[in-house]
């Protein structure tokens, strides 16, 4: 098995959980990597102050795509005053493989559209 | 169907040392020369030499040694203004094929456009060819407009003729070989038009000058721009050709050193062609460097540099074609492209096919190759490129196609 395209990561590359649009969200947020070209978007619906659904939509590599995927699904039920707190380790911890610094930038797209419809912020998460 | 390998036309690889490098046990292959070529050991010994023995600043030392790098620097520019077709007066340095642009932009553009006038340019253009001229319309209320690029990747002279009819059009900026889909522009002939209707042209050689004869006296465009890197010389230095009569009457772009002939407290003249243009002190080694990197592509001749290019594209484009749910861009014909293979894999992201082809050490470009518009109008986020120079062969395609399929089956296609 190839040490960065698992099958896990490949499964969530061709079947993103949590993907597409809503038509009524709470908050919004649309970014790119201006390296490559990827982009995503996000729908966050929030309830009670949680994540009460989710969706990411975009085009990318496996790479982003499959991050937005995984990390949704941990997303669903956080509290939103969680969502700035959560770092780039965070994010890379959950994919479980070895990236490299030049697609850094794509697994952590995921994170930085969800950063920015939390709290505005467009800064890459560190 | 496959094509059996034969022996290069041309093969100067032991020229090439970092050719003999491996990447993870294997023999590297470099694909990416539209990005940026491999350098011969003619033109780094070239610089090597100068810093060694010669450097010094130029133009203005009295003493031997100066002379001596000046002597070296400008022989340079005078072999470069010959190897295109053009003179030395009219043959400027500067630091890249973008430089050479944006000096056309605001010292040209600052002067000739204005409210109500139009820029031309092609879908297809570099972001270097488009970014300057939607600044300089910014500035002076002028309109950019773009000429559109058809399915098979070209240009429409009909549609050329069309805007110009208008009237508005000031300036056409078309690349002469397309970065992305490799297409050949009939560059002579658009600057022909461009001037029957009272506008100038600028054409960005970057990826022609390095692989075809360019003879700007039969060329006709009253601006060109390319760069050395692309061509075996070192980063650090491009060059604008433009016509004389535009170039004298043209304001200086960057000021400052050298393109003075005198300075008062209450103002200054200007130097001389080429030297106007040419603020503080010279990309000196850089210049000796690409005089070097010409004279070695001269020695083997352009037009085989040409006829090998075309043969490694032609074998290129029936080799990826065995790949299942490859699609190719650009005109299908070898003759009318450029060596240069941009394409896409059903199912995998160019980024991933990047990624496969380096673990196989074979380097190609993922992106949108600093053209997003022309991504935009071929539907597509970004594609993978494969690029050749004189120093690639017909193996290097074989393990390109290879690691192709490789690819495929990681991700279980």
């Amino acid at each position: 098995m190839d040490e960065l395209y698992r099958d896990n990561i490949l499964d969530h590359y061709k079947n993103p959980r949590n993907f597409g649009t809503l038509e009524a969200h709470d908050l919004d947020w649309h970014d790119h990597n201006p390296l490559c070209g990827d982009e995503l978007g996000v729908h966050v619906v929030v309830e009670e102050g949680k994540v009460a659904e989710l969706r990411f939509h975009g085009q990318g590599c496996a790479i982003s795509q499959a991050a937005a995927s995984i990390a949704s699904e941990e997303l669903i039920g956080k509290r939103l005053e969680e969502l700035p707190e959560l770092s780039a380790d965070w994010l890379i911890d959950l994919l479980g493989i070895d990236i490299s610094p030049t697609r850094r930038k794509c697994a952590l797209l995921s994170l930085k559209v969800l950063r920015g419809a939390s709290t505005g912020d467009a800064s890459w998460p560190e | 169907m496959t094509i059996a390998a034969t022996e290069p036309l041309v093969d100067v690889r032991a020229d090439f040392p970092i050719l003999e490098r491996e990447i993870g046990g294997k023999r590297l292959v470099y694909l990416d020369s539209a990005s940026t070529s491999q350098k011969p050991t003619q033109m780094i010994e070239a610089v090597d030499s100068h810093f060694r023995r010669t450097n010094a600043n130029i133009h203005r030392g009295v003493y031997a040694l100066a002379q001596e790098a000046t002597d070296l620097f400008e022989g340079a520019r005078q072999r470069i203004a010959s190897f295109v077709g053009d003179s030395y007066q009219t043959t400027i340095f500067t630091k890249n094929a973008t430089e050479a642009i944006n000096l056309v932009a605001y010292s040209w553009g600052g002067a000739n456009v204005g409210p109500g006038d139009e820029v031309l340019i092609t879908q297809m253009e570099h972001h270097s060819n488009i970014v300057p001229w939607q600044l300089l319309c910014q500035r002076t209320g002028a309109t950019l407009r773009y000429l559109s690029v058809s399915e098979t990747g070209e240009l429409s002279l009909a549609e050329l003729d069309a805007v110009l009819a208008e009237g508005r059009v000031k300036l056409v900026g078309v690349t002469h070989v397309s970065n992305v889909l490799g297409t050949i522009n009939p560059v002579a002939e658009i600057a022909a038009r461009a001037r029957a209707a009272g506008a100038v042209t600028l054409v960005d050689g970057s990826q022609a000058v390095p692989q075809m004869t360019v003879d700007l006296s039969e060329l006709g465009a009253d601006f060109y721009a390319w760069t050395g890197h692309k061509a075996l010389g070192p980063t650090g230095i491009g060059i604008l050709h433009g016509r004389r009569e535009l170039l004298e009457a043209m304001p200086p772009f960057l000021s400052g050193g050298d393109m003075i002939a005198s300075v008062s407290f209450e103002g200054s003249t200007w130097n001389d062609l080429p030297f106007k243009f040419e603020a503080g002190t010279s990309p000196v080694a850089e210049g000796i460097g690409l005089g070097a990197a010409i004279d070695y592509l001269d020695t083997i001749g352009m037009d085989r540099i040409r006829a090998h290019e075309t043969d490694l594209t032609a074998y290129a484009l029936e080799r990826v074609a065995e790949v299942d749910g490859l699609r190719v861009f650009g005109p299908l014909d070898p003759e009318r492209r450029g060596g240069v293979v941009s394409f896409a894999i059903d199912g995998i992201h160019p980024h991933d096919v990047a990624e496969l082809c380096d673990r196989e050490a074979v380097c190609v470009r993922a992106g949108h190759h600093c053209a997003q518009p022309l991504m935009r109008r071929m539907d597509v986020p970004a594609t993978a490129r494969a690029s050749f120079h004189v120093y690639n062969a017909r193996e290097d395609v074989d393990r390109l196609v290879d690691a192709l399929r490789g690819a495929r089956e990681v991700f279980g296609l």
